[in-house]
Protein backbone atom coordinates (compact mmCIF):
# COMPACT_ATOMS: atom_id res chain seq x y z
CA UNK A 1 0.00 0.00 0.00
CA UNK A 2 1.24 3.30 -1.00
CA UNK A 3 1.17 6.61 1.08
CA UNK A 4 -1.48 8.02 -1.56
CA UNK A 5 -3.71 4.89 -0.64
CA UNK A 6 -3.18 5.13 2.88
CA UNK A 7 -4.26 8.89 2.96
CA UNK A 8 -7.09 8.02 0.69
CA UNK A 9 -8.77 5.08 3.32
CA UNK A 10 -7.68 7.73 6.17
CA UNK A 11 -9.76 10.77 4.06
CA UNK A 12 -12.66 8.31 4.51
CA UNK A 13 -12.33 7.73 8.28
CA UNK A 14 -11.64 11.12 8.82
CA UNK A 15 -15.04 12.42 7.23
CA UNK A 16 -16.91 9.70 9.13
CA UNK A 17 -15.50 10.83 12.22
CA UNK A 18 -15.79 14.47 11.42
CA UNK A 19 -19.99 13.79 10.91
CA UNK A 20 -19.87 11.56 13.82
CA UNK A 21 -18.35 13.36 16.79
CA UNK A 22 -17.98 16.80 15.64
CA UNK A 23 -20.79 18.27 13.47
CA UNK A 24 -23.55 14.92 14.29
CA UNK A 25 -25.88 15.72 11.69
CA UNK A 26 -26.82 12.37 11.68
CA UNK A 27 -25.93 12.41 8.37
CA UNK A 28 -24.55 8.75 7.51
CA UNK A 29 -27.94 7.83 8.93
CA UNK A 30 -29.70 9.70 7.27
CA UNK A 31 -31.32 7.84 3.30
CA UNK A 32 -31.45 11.27 1.66
CA UNK A 33 -27.35 11.34 1.77
CA UNK A 34 -26.42 7.85 0.78
CA UNK A 35 -29.03 8.54 -2.34
CA UNK A 36 -27.36 11.39 -3.19
CA UNK A 37 -24.00 9.76 -2.75
CA UNK A 38 -25.36 7.26 -5.30
CA UNK A 39 -26.25 9.81 -7.79
CA UNK A 40 -22.37 11.89 -7.14
CA UNK A 41 -20.59 8.85 -7.13
CA UNK A 42 -22.01 7.66 -10.97
CA UNK A 43 -20.84 11.36 -12.16
CA UNK A 44 -17.90 11.09 -10.43
CA UNK A 45 -16.75 7.65 -12.62
CA UNK A 46 -17.95 10.14 -15.60
CA UNK A 47 -16.15 13.38 -14.89
CA UNK A 48 -12.92 11.39 -13.46
CA UNK A 49 -13.23 8.87 -16.63
CA UNK A 50 -12.62 12.18 -18.60
CA UNK A 51 -10.34 13.73 -16.86
CA UNK A 52 -7.86 10.55 -16.52
CA UNK A 53 -9.33 8.41 -19.46
CA UNK A 54 -8.21 11.33 -22.06
CA UNK A 55 -4.81 11.66 -19.59
CA UNK A 56 -5.68 15.53 -18.56
CA UNK A 57 -4.75 14.68 -15.70
CA UNK A 58 -1.52 11.78 -15.12
CA UNK A 59 -0.65 9.48 -12.24
CA UNK A 60 2.88 8.62 -11.61
CA UNK A 61 2.45 4.45 -11.32
CA UNK A 62 4.43 4.17 -8.62
CA UNK A 63 2.46 6.65 -5.72
CA UNK A 64 -0.75 4.91 -6.78
CA UNK A 65 -1.86 1.02 -6.12
CA UNK A 66 -2.96 0.64 -9.58
CA UNK A 67 -6.61 -0.42 -9.09
CA UNK A 68 -8.40 1.88 -11.62
CA UNK A 69 -12.15 1.93 -11.82
CA UNK A 70 -13.19 3.62 -15.14
CA UNK A 71 -9.60 4.92 -15.81
CA UNK A 72 -9.25 6.57 -12.19
CA UNK A 73 -7.15 5.03 -9.65
CA UNK A 74 -9.23 3.72 -7.54
CA UNK A 75 -7.74 5.57 -4.38
CA UNK A 76 -10.26 8.87 -5.89
CA UNK A 77 -13.53 6.83 -4.51
CA UNK A 78 -12.26 7.41 -1.00
CA UNK A 79 -11.04 11.22 -1.42
CA UNK A 80 -14.42 11.77 -3.49
CA UNK A 81 -16.29 10.34 -0.72
CA UNK A 82 -14.47 12.78 1.71
CA UNK A 83 -14.76 16.07 0.17
CA UNK A 84 -18.33 15.23 -0.52
CA UNK A 85 -19.45 14.38 2.68
CA UNK A 86 -17.42 16.61 4.60
CA UNK A 87 -19.12 19.49 2.22
CA UNK A 88 -22.51 18.05 2.91
CA UNK A 89 -22.04 18.15 6.74
CA UNK A 90 -21.29 21.39 6.95
CA UNK A 91 -24.01 22.36 4.68
CA UNK A 92 -26.68 20.68 7.29
CA UNK A 93 -24.77 21.73 10.10
CA UNK A 94 -24.77 25.33 8.88
CA UNK A 95 -28.56 24.67 8.09
CA UNK A 96 -29.67 24.47 11.40
CA UNK A 97 -27.38 27.20 13.01
CA UNK A 98 -29.57 29.40 10.47
CA UNK A 99 -32.54 28.14 11.96
CA UNK A 100 -31.17 28.67 15.40
CA UNK A 101 -30.45 32.20 14.43
CA UNK A 102 -26.53 32.08 15.03
CA UNK A 103 -25.70 32.75 11.30
CA UNK A 104 -27.34 35.29 9.57
CA UNK A 105 -29.29 34.22 6.92
CA UNK A 106 -28.71 35.13 3.41
CA UNK A 107 -31.71 36.94 2.77
CA UNK A 108 -34.88 37.66 4.70
CA UNK A 109 -36.55 34.81 2.68
CA UNK A 110 -34.49 32.15 2.97
CA UNK A 111 -33.98 33.48 6.82
CA UNK A 112 -37.31 32.47 8.18
CA UNK A 113 -38.22 28.93 7.65
CA UNK A 114 -42.13 28.51 7.02
CA UNK A 115 -43.61 25.60 8.33
CA UNK A 116 -42.96 22.50 5.51
CA UNK A 117 -40.91 19.88 3.97
CA UNK A 118 -37.83 22.99 4.11
CA UNK A 119 -37.95 22.98 7.79
CA UNK A 120 -37.20 18.82 7.91
CA UNK A 121 -33.59 17.97 8.20
CA UNK A 122 -31.61 14.80 8.39
CA UNK A 123 -32.45 13.86 12.23
CA UNK A 124 -34.47 16.74 12.74
CA UNK A 125 -37.06 15.30 15.25
CA UNK B 1 -10.19 24.46 -28.33
CA UNK B 2 -8.28 21.05 -26.94
CA UNK B 3 -6.97 23.26 -24.01
CA UNK B 4 -10.50 24.46 -23.10
CA UNK B 5 -11.25 20.59 -22.10
CA UNK B 6 -10.59 20.54 -18.43
CA UNK B 7 -12.56 24.17 -18.51
CA UNK B 8 -15.90 22.26 -20.17
CA UNK B 9 -15.93 19.51 -18.38
CA UNK B 10 -16.57 21.70 -15.50
CA UNK B 11 -18.84 23.82 -17.29
CA UNK B 12 -20.82 20.01 -18.27
CA UNK B 13 -21.16 19.79 -14.63
CA UNK B 14 -22.26 23.05 -13.85
CA UNK B 15 -25.02 23.40 -16.46
CA UNK B 16 -25.95 19.67 -15.63
CA UNK B 17 -26.58 20.62 -11.89
CA UNK B 18 -28.32 23.85 -12.59
CA UNK B 19 -31.96 23.11 -13.09
CA UNK B 20 -31.67 21.52 -9.55
CA UNK B 21 -31.57 25.13 -8.48
CA UNK B 22 -34.76 26.13 -10.10
CA UNK B 23 -36.82 22.71 -10.88
CA UNK B 24 -35.99 21.04 -7.62
CA UNK B 25 -35.94 24.14 -5.87
CA UNK B 26 -32.70 23.47 -4.13
CA UNK B 27 -32.16 26.88 -3.63
CA UNK B 28 -27.97 26.29 -3.49
CA UNK B 29 -26.93 29.33 -5.39
CA UNK B 30 -29.36 31.68 -3.90
CA UNK B 31 -27.86 30.63 -0.35
CA UNK B 32 -24.58 31.33 -1.40
CA UNK B 33 -23.01 32.39 1.53
CA UNK B 34 -24.24 29.05 3.54
CA UNK B 35 -22.64 27.33 0.55
CA UNK B 36 -19.05 29.05 0.63
CA UNK B 37 -19.18 28.82 4.38
CA UNK B 38 -19.66 24.77 4.28
CA UNK B 39 -17.28 24.57 0.80
CA UNK B 40 -14.15 27.11 1.68
CA UNK B 41 -12.58 25.36 4.49
CA UNK B 42 -12.84 22.34 2.99
CA UNK B 43 -11.72 23.19 -0.44
CA UNK B 44 -8.69 25.01 1.18
CA UNK B 45 -7.22 21.77 2.76
CA UNK B 46 -7.93 19.93 -0.18
CA UNK B 47 -6.78 22.14 -2.47
CA UNK B 48 -2.96 22.12 -0.17
CA UNK B 49 -3.31 18.69 -0.03
CA UNK B 50 -3.14 18.56 -4.43
CA UNK B 51 -0.59 21.40 -4.13
CA UNK B 52 1.90 19.17 -1.98
CA UNK B 53 0.75 16.50 -4.59
CA UNK B 54 1.82 18.04 -7.52
CA UNK B 55 5.24 19.65 -6.26
CA UNK B 56 6.01 15.92 -5.31
CA UNK B 57 5.35 14.89 -9.09
CA UNK B 58 2.31 12.74 -7.80
CA UNK B 59 0.47 13.69 -10.55
CA UNK B 60 0.39 16.09 -13.12
CA UNK B 61 -1.66 18.00 -15.70
CA UNK B 62 -1.01 17.67 -19.35
CA UNK B 63 -1.01 21.21 -20.70
CA UNK B 64 -2.72 20.24 -23.97
CA UNK B 65 -6.44 20.08 -21.77
CA UNK B 66 -5.40 23.28 -20.05
CA UNK B 67 -5.95 26.93 -20.59
CA UNK B 68 -3.00 27.37 -19.26
CA UNK B 69 -3.95 29.87 -16.60
CA UNK B 70 -2.26 29.12 -13.21
CA UNK B 71 -3.25 29.55 -9.78
CA UNK B 72 0.30 29.05 -8.12
CA UNK B 73 1.13 25.86 -9.53
CA UNK B 74 -2.34 24.61 -9.80
CA UNK B 75 -3.67 25.30 -13.09
CA UNK B 76 -7.15 27.66 -12.16
CA UNK B 77 -9.10 24.36 -13.62
CA UNK B 78 -8.20 22.26 -10.59
CA UNK B 79 -8.67 25.12 -8.24
CA UNK B 80 -12.28 25.34 -9.47
CA UNK B 81 -12.12 21.80 -9.25
CA UNK B 82 -13.05 22.17 -5.81
CA UNK B 83 -15.30 24.44 -5.80
CA UNK B 84 -17.70 23.26 -8.81
CA UNK B 85 -17.92 19.65 -7.77
CA UNK B 86 -19.33 20.27 -3.74
CA UNK B 87 -21.85 22.81 -5.02
CA UNK B 88 -22.89 20.06 -7.62
CA UNK B 89 -22.94 17.57 -4.29
CA UNK B 90 -25.28 19.91 -2.17
CA UNK B 91 -27.41 20.73 -5.12
CA UNK B 92 -27.87 16.94 -5.91
CA UNK B 93 -28.48 16.53 -1.56
CA UNK B 94 -31.04 19.56 -1.70
CA UNK B 95 -32.89 18.07 -5.26
CA UNK B 96 -33.03 14.45 -3.18
CA UNK B 97 -34.89 15.99 -0.55
CA UNK B 98 -37.29 17.88 -2.79
CA UNK B 99 -38.07 14.49 -4.88
CA UNK B 100 -38.25 12.78 -1.34
CA UNK B 101 -39.22 15.00 1.60
CA UNK B 102 -40.54 12.31 3.36
CA UNK B 103 -37.29 9.54 3.83
CA UNK B 104 -35.82 11.39 7.23
CA UNK B 105 -38.52 12.96 8.53
CA UNK B 106 -40.09 9.45 8.42
CA UNK B 107 -36.97 7.98 10.19
CA UNK B 108 -36.97 11.02 12.46
CA UNK B 109 -40.77 9.77 13.70
CA UNK B 110 -39.88 6.29 13.74
CA UNK B 111 -37.01 6.61 16.23
CA UNK B 112 -39.29 8.79 18.25
CA UNK B 113 -41.51 5.94 18.65
CA UNK B 114 -38.48 3.51 19.55
CA UNK B 115 -37.64 5.74 22.47
CA UNK B 116 -38.58 4.80 25.53
CA UNK B 117 -41.20 6.11 27.32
Amino acid sequence: MTFYTAASVLAVVVAVLLDLLVWRTGLLRSRTFWATYAIVLFFQFIVNGILTGLKIVQYDPAVILGLRVFYAPVEDIGFGFALVTIVLSRWVKLGRKVRAGNLDADSPKTGTVKPGRRAAGPTDA
Amino acid sequence: MQQWTYALVLLGCLLCTLPLEFVFRARVYRRWTRALAAIAPVAAVFLVWDYLAVQAGWWWFDPAYVTGAFIGTLPVEEVSFFLVVPVCAILAYEGVRFVRPNWDRQRAADRATDEPV
